[in-house]
């Protein structure tokens, strides 16, 4: 199905079968809540039942009587830990709130967890919960960006003048004048709802204090070992080798929402220590739907300027973001805004974001991180363009594109890692057209015009972008001949599904010479490799991949070196035969991976070690990229409306990605239909609701659809490959493509299909069925 | 409240027949996980609607988490951890691997036994067909289609004996 | 999503579980399929002290029964069971078609139909359907046994005419006699998910075709399943031709009165409930067609 010419060849570019299948086919899988904790007791929260109230006071008696139940703490039992989680990305005026971790005296969403109980099992903490009784004072609360702009309007924090948590702003040129001056202008207001990573494993965290040791063993279904770990660090204020965060062997998927650090997390193992028992919390799902965070909620108001052609002239950007009851960092909103221009040229530019406090569980990255609402903005602009001038909305976008000649290309304005917006390489003419060569372009539009004929609404929708990927600033690996004789892989990285046992070994193996069958790979515990970040922004394959790359080079040095003393010859005579590292490709002149072990590794108890061999078997690399990688993509959809119900039929999807050089096409191709899905749920389907009083309307999956497979249509799916020159691999980020420009490409679409009514406009995300029948309805009476 | 009082049952998980004393509430997911320590039946939603947890009872596939575990009484129970002997891999679950339909692979036991006890009944004909046997149950990771061909594969190798 | 404290019983025979119904009354709740009760109970919305578990019963209540001019489906017969039966299929193959579109096999293969009669959700196939059909249902507690018309079953939203301590023990259909057509539409959001709105229609038509008896049941649109009479009205009477379907779905539309919620606003719920009486009866039409009736 997909054509991936051009990869480098070696395991690199292989779609070797994953390792970590077999487990997971047969129910052997590692997940937290499989894994085996003697004695351990079963931990529920309470949660806040208002968006924004103070707590006067919780009645915890009668939940501590009930036989099982352990302990109850509430948030004031715990003051010595009621520290601020502090903002992954944060700003100098950024107005902030502390985050704590239970908050003992005012809740600012629902979900907030205010006590937690300890029971001998999950169901006895239940039943403690019910008997919990909470005094609440309800205080007014915000349930949009909109409320929280009202003049007048409540304040999502009490004695707060403002619901701004920050004003961020990018600019190049002269857009006001640009503006006035430009022969044509079209505005346009769009919103995209709150979405979540709904990753099919809820969070949980399970912890084990032991005295003995003072080691705090901490294990998490987080993306980010070693930020969890720098965080209880502080607020425990214990050194960091006491605590052991360890990411299980298997994670069932994060999509960003576990890269973050939660109140939980610091509740959990705390409270393991102080009753000296192994505790284990597993977020159920009506939990996660209420405190898990969420993304996407903003509101762009975007005015474009352009010339007779449709050349772009000027964009201008106001946005609204939902930065919920908290900030937990400004990841979103500032890729957000460094992602409206895309593939374009475009001289003058101002975005202007508002970063608003509302009181819904707080915003972070989701699958795509900022990225789909303003391509979303931008790609619905440039179909709008098309209309303007009554021009094909693929030529408006073929003229506008940056050229393949044109790399390294400075955009004007920064990115969220602070430095100049420049695409490293790409080729955005080469994916549209493949794209729209895909599509067979000008027949289908034939066609369209003859189906309109006949009263069918089809639509083809287009949207291209570019994604920032690959960020810093460093990620990690360490390479040990083990003293069983075997390569060991380590990283701090944690996956959650994405082959990471597979793709590092293939990596491992191209750059030691070394068949992948002598190499293991182990993540996602900070005892094993000190410093980390974790897994998010499509980053690790550019980051430790390079990592791992440059630590198995090292280590390949280091056994031929080791081999050539054994062997009494020169380093570069040395090559490898399955484990053996031979003199010239001589098997009966070599030495085995566990007699190099055992000579550098192991050595005689009291004996030199042999001249020339160095002690210590064991490499490592962090590698720090100079600034993000840009992948890049087109995505395009072909569709058919029923008016009556205002149901989407996807008759065609076509994706042309980029993301460089690439390890396993196949594991590739799935992170890109994968996100492509999820793209599709956000387009469609999914959107987690709020009422006027930011209580949450969606918390069961009767109410918020996940697409299934009969939502999610077919792709025929490209790749074309620029390599990325900031990494020694060529390697750009494949997990957010799918999703990002999906939302634009089907509303698009769905906009193209009713033109013939009348132009009904579709601007909202999810493009639902009423969505589109009231767009019907509300052009017809217009 | 009358306190919970246990029930013995008798039950046949994957082709063992054992007794075992349960209480009044446990979900036949957490007496298979917990009880059993088949912990390769997932709860994703604990509301019937992801399917992680499908088992197959009797014969048909069915959500253990809107079963409780007494109920099971008498049944025959099969889970993931019984589709094939220890160190192999049926023709469903190698269809699986070879068409890279799983990545986390946390809703992977669910599909197996939807689609196992979907085989059963006949062959799946067509992309549309396969997609209609997958739609009870939700996978955020792989988009699907490696599912979809994977379906595709072992219904022609189990229609083909 | 762990359920509450209650107290399980599996009666063996029927008597038993009437005694215990009448004891608790409604302390109890009786569990067949559970594929609404049991997420109730994980969630903990629904609040029992005593869960009568009515799948141990003797095994004449999981076998549909066909009498000359009836079926009765009795309270443990689970709804994939129905799907499947093609005897079902060439008598009520509307009923066929509605349970393709509840949830999914996996539900279907636990959840009885008589289970979603009691439970009673205005937006679900099952009560929609039988409220087109000449559908009686059979409840008996220790105090003895009644029957009750469907159109009288469904009182409110998860509220039926039954008492605490009824069971649903069977619905009994009266087969439609030659010449009688129906269908079943629906409209929602995701494969499987309750529907925005669903339209259950049943037309008798005489040899020259024109309609002596006709019953339309709208889904999603009210606090129970809701005849459209009015619509009913125009269409006996006359011929199924595009006039009259077309104002059929117009007067429909005019007939429901929906709430909106998250899903779709009320002015979306009244237009789908309009196409839909239009495709269903066309989808009609389209058998008579076919039959020659």
């Amino acid at each position: 199905m997909t054509d991936h010419a051009g990869v480098v060849k070696g395991m690199i570019g292989t779609s070797v079968a994953r390792r970590e299948d077999d487990r997971l086919l047969t129910g052997r899988g590692r997940y937290l809540d499989d894994l085996e904790l003697p004695g351990a007791l079963a931990a529920a929260f309470v949660r806040s039942t208002f968006a924004h109230a103070n707590i006067l006071a919780i009645d915890a008696d009668a939940a501590r009587e009930l036989p099982g139940v352990i302990a109850v703490y509430t948030g004031a039992d715990l003051m010595e830990i009621q520290k601020p989680l502090a903002p992954k990305v944060m700003h100098p005026k950024l107005r902030d709130y502390p985050r704590l971790p239970m908050p003992p005296r005012a809740v600012h969403y629902v979900g907030e967890p205010i006590a937690i109980v300890i029971a001998q099992t999950r169901y006895l903490a239940e039943d403690a919960i019910e008997l919990i009784e909470v005094d609440y004072e309800e205080l007014p609360a915000v349930g949009s960006t909109a409320a929280a702009l009202a003049p007048g309007g409540a304040m999502a924090h009490e004695g707060a003048d403002t619901n701004v948590a920050v004003r961020l702003t990018q600019s190049a040129g002269d857009t006001d004048q640009a503006m006035r001056d430009a022969p044509h202008t079209v505005s346009a207001e769009f919103t995209v709802t709150r979405g979540g990573g709904h990753s099919m494993e809820c969070r949980a965290v399970a912890a084990r204090h032991d005295p003995a040791t003072g080691q705090l063993v901490v294990w998490d279904t987080t993306q980010s070992p070693h930020y969890a770990r720098q965080q209880l660090s502080t607020i425990y204020d214990m050194p960091e080798d006491d605590i052991r965060i360890i990411a299980p062997p298997d994670v069932g998927g994060g999509f960003g929402p576990k890269a973050q650090f939660y109140g939980e997390e610091v509740v959990i193992p705390w409270v393991a220590k102080k009753i000296g028992r192994p505790v284990k919390w597993v977020e159920d799902r009506s939990e996660n739907f209420v405190a898990a965070m969420m993304e996407r909620s903003q509101t762009h108001r975007i005015e474009v300027g352009f010339d007779d052609e449709g050349h772009l002239i000027a964009v201008r950007d106001f946005v609204e973001h939902d930065q919920g009851a908290y900030c937990a960092g400004l990841q979103v909103p500032s890729i957000t805004t460094s992602t409206v221009p895309g593939p374009y040229h475009v001289p003058n530019i101002h975005v202007e974001l508002l970063a608003c406090y509302t009181n819904m569980v707080p915003t972070s990255s989701v699958r795509g991180a900022g990225r789909p609402q303003a391509v979303f903005a931008m790609e619905r602009m440039m179909d709008r363009i098309a209309e303007h001038l009554d021009i094909d909305p693929a030529l408006v976008r073929e003229r506008n594109l940056i050229q393949a000649d044109e790399f390294p290309y400075e955009v004007g304005i920064t990115f969220r890692d602070g430095s100049p917006l420049t695409y490293d390489s790409g080729d955005f003419p080469a994916l549209l057209s493949g794209t729209l060569d895909r599509l067979d372009y000008p027949n289908l539009r034939a066609r369209q015009a003859t189906l309109r004929a006949e009263g069918r609404l089809i639509g083809i929708g287009i949207a291209c972008y570019v994604e920032g990927c690959g960020l810093g600033p460093y990620e990690g690996a360490k390479v040990r001949l083990t003293n069983r004789g075997r390569i060991l892989v380590t990283l701090a990285a944690a996956g959650q599904g994405q082959g990471y046992e597979t793709v590092y070994a293939q990596i491992a193996s191209d750059a030691l010479g070394l068949g992948m069958t002598h190499i293991d790979v182990t993540t996602g515990d900070t005892s094993k490799i000190p410093f980390g970040q974790g897994t998010f922004a499509s980053r690790i394959t550019a980051t430790a991949g390079p990592a791992t790359y440059q630590a198995a080079q090292q280590m390949r040095e280091r056994l031929t070196e080791t081999a050539a003393v054994l062997l009494n010859c020169h380093p570069a005579e040395i090559t490898f035969v399955g484990d053996r590292a031979c003199l010239d490709g001589d098997v009966d002149k070599s030495r085995t991976l566990l007699e190099l072990a055992q000579v550098a590794n192991i050595g005689k108890h009291g004996i030199t070690l042999p001249k020339g061999v160095r002690a210590g078997l064991e490499t490592s690399a962090y590698f720090a990229p100079e600034r993000a990688a840009y992948a890049s993509g087109a995505h395009a959809a072909v569709v058919e409306v029923d008016p009556d119900t205002g149901g989407i039929t996807v008759l065609k999807y076509v994706i042309g990605h980029d993301c460089g050089n690439v390890i396993n096409p196949t594991l590739v191709d799935g992170q890109v239909l994968g996100g492509f899905a999820h793209g599709i749920g956000n387009a469609m389907y999914e959107e987690a609701a709020y009422d006027a009083d930011a209580q949450p309307q969606a918390a069961s999956y009767l109410d918020y659809s996940l697409v299934s497979a009969t939502e999610v249509p077919a792709v025929e799916l490209f790749h074309i490959h620029t390599p990325s020159p900031l990494n020694p691999l060529g390697a750009k980020g494949a997990g957010e493509g799918g999703t990002i420009p999906a939302p634009a490409a089907i509303a698009n679409a769905v906009e193209d299909a009713l033109r013939p009514l009348g132009a009904p406009r579709i601007n909202h995300a999810p493009v639902t069925p009423a969505r589109i029948v009231d767009a019907i309805e509300y052009a017809a009476a217009t | 409240m009358t306190e919970a009082t246990g029930h013995l049952i008798s039950v046949t998980v994957n082709g063992a027949t054992q007794q075992h004393v349960v209480d009044d509430r446990t979900t036949l997911a957490d007496f298979l996980r917990e009880r059993l320590r088949l912990t390769g039946t997932h709860l994703g939603c604990e509301h019937g609607v992801c399917g992680a947890c499908t088992v197959i009872v009797d014969g048909a596939a069915v959500r253990s988490c809107l079963m409780l575990a007494v109920q099971s009484d008498g049944a025959t129970v099969e889970t993931v951890e019984g589709l094939a002997p220890e160190g192999e891999l049926g023709p469903l679950q190698q269809a699986f691997k070879d068409n890279h339909a799983l990545q986390c692979g946390f809703c992977t036991p669910g599909f197996l036994m939807s689609v196992t006890a979907a085989l059963r009944e006949g062959p799946v004909h067509g992309q549309d067909h396969a997609r209609d046997v997958l739609s009870g149950n939700i996978c955020r990771c792989t988009g699907y289609s490696g599912l979809v061909q994977a379906v595709l594969d072992a219904s022609k190798e189990t229609d083909g004996d | 999503m762990k359920p509450g404290r209650f107290t399980y019983h599996a009666p063996r025979e029927l008597d038993e579980a009437l005694a215990m119904l009448h004891e608790y009354g409604d302390e109890a709740k009786v569990l067949a399929g559970g594929q609404s009760l049991m997420p109730m109970l994980n969630f903990r919305l629904a609040r029992i002290d005593h869960l009568v578990d009515i799948n141990r019963l003797p095994a004449d209540l999981t076998e549909i029964r066909w009498a000359a001019d009836t079926v009765a489906i009795p309270a443990l017969v689970r709804q994939r069971h129905v799907e499947r039966s093609p005897e079902i299929a060439a008598a009520l193959p509307v009923l066929t078609a509605a349970l393709h579109q509840v949830a999914h096999p996996q539900i279907r293969n636990r959840g009885t139909v008589c289970g979603s009669l009691a439970h009673a959700d205005p937006a679900a196939e099952l009560p929609t359907v039988m409220s087109v059909l000449d559908a009686a249902c059979t409840v008996v507690s220790a105090r003895g046994t009644r029957t009750i018309d469907v159109a009288d079953f469904f009182q409110f939203h998860l509220t039926t005419a039954m008492e605490p301590d009824e069971l649903l023990l069977r619905v009994r259909i009266t087969l439609p006699p030659p010449g009688t057509h129906a269908a079943f539409h629906e409209f929602a959001t995701r494969r499987g998910d309750f529907a925005l709105a669903g339209v259950a229609a049943l037309c008798h038509t005489d040899p020259a075709g024109v309609v002596r008896d006709c019953r339309i049941a709208a889904a999603g649109v009210s606090s129970t399943p809701q005849r459209l009479t009015g619509v009913e009205d125009h269409v006996i009477g006359n011929t199924l031709d595009d006039t009259v379907i077309a104002e059929a779905g117009a007067l429909a539309r005019a007939a429901v009165d929906p709430t909106g919620d998250i899903h779709a606003g009320a002015a979306y719920r009244q237009r789908l409930t309009g196409a839909l009486v239009r495709r269903a009866l066309t989808d009609i039409r389209t058998q008579q067609e076919v039959t020659g009736d």
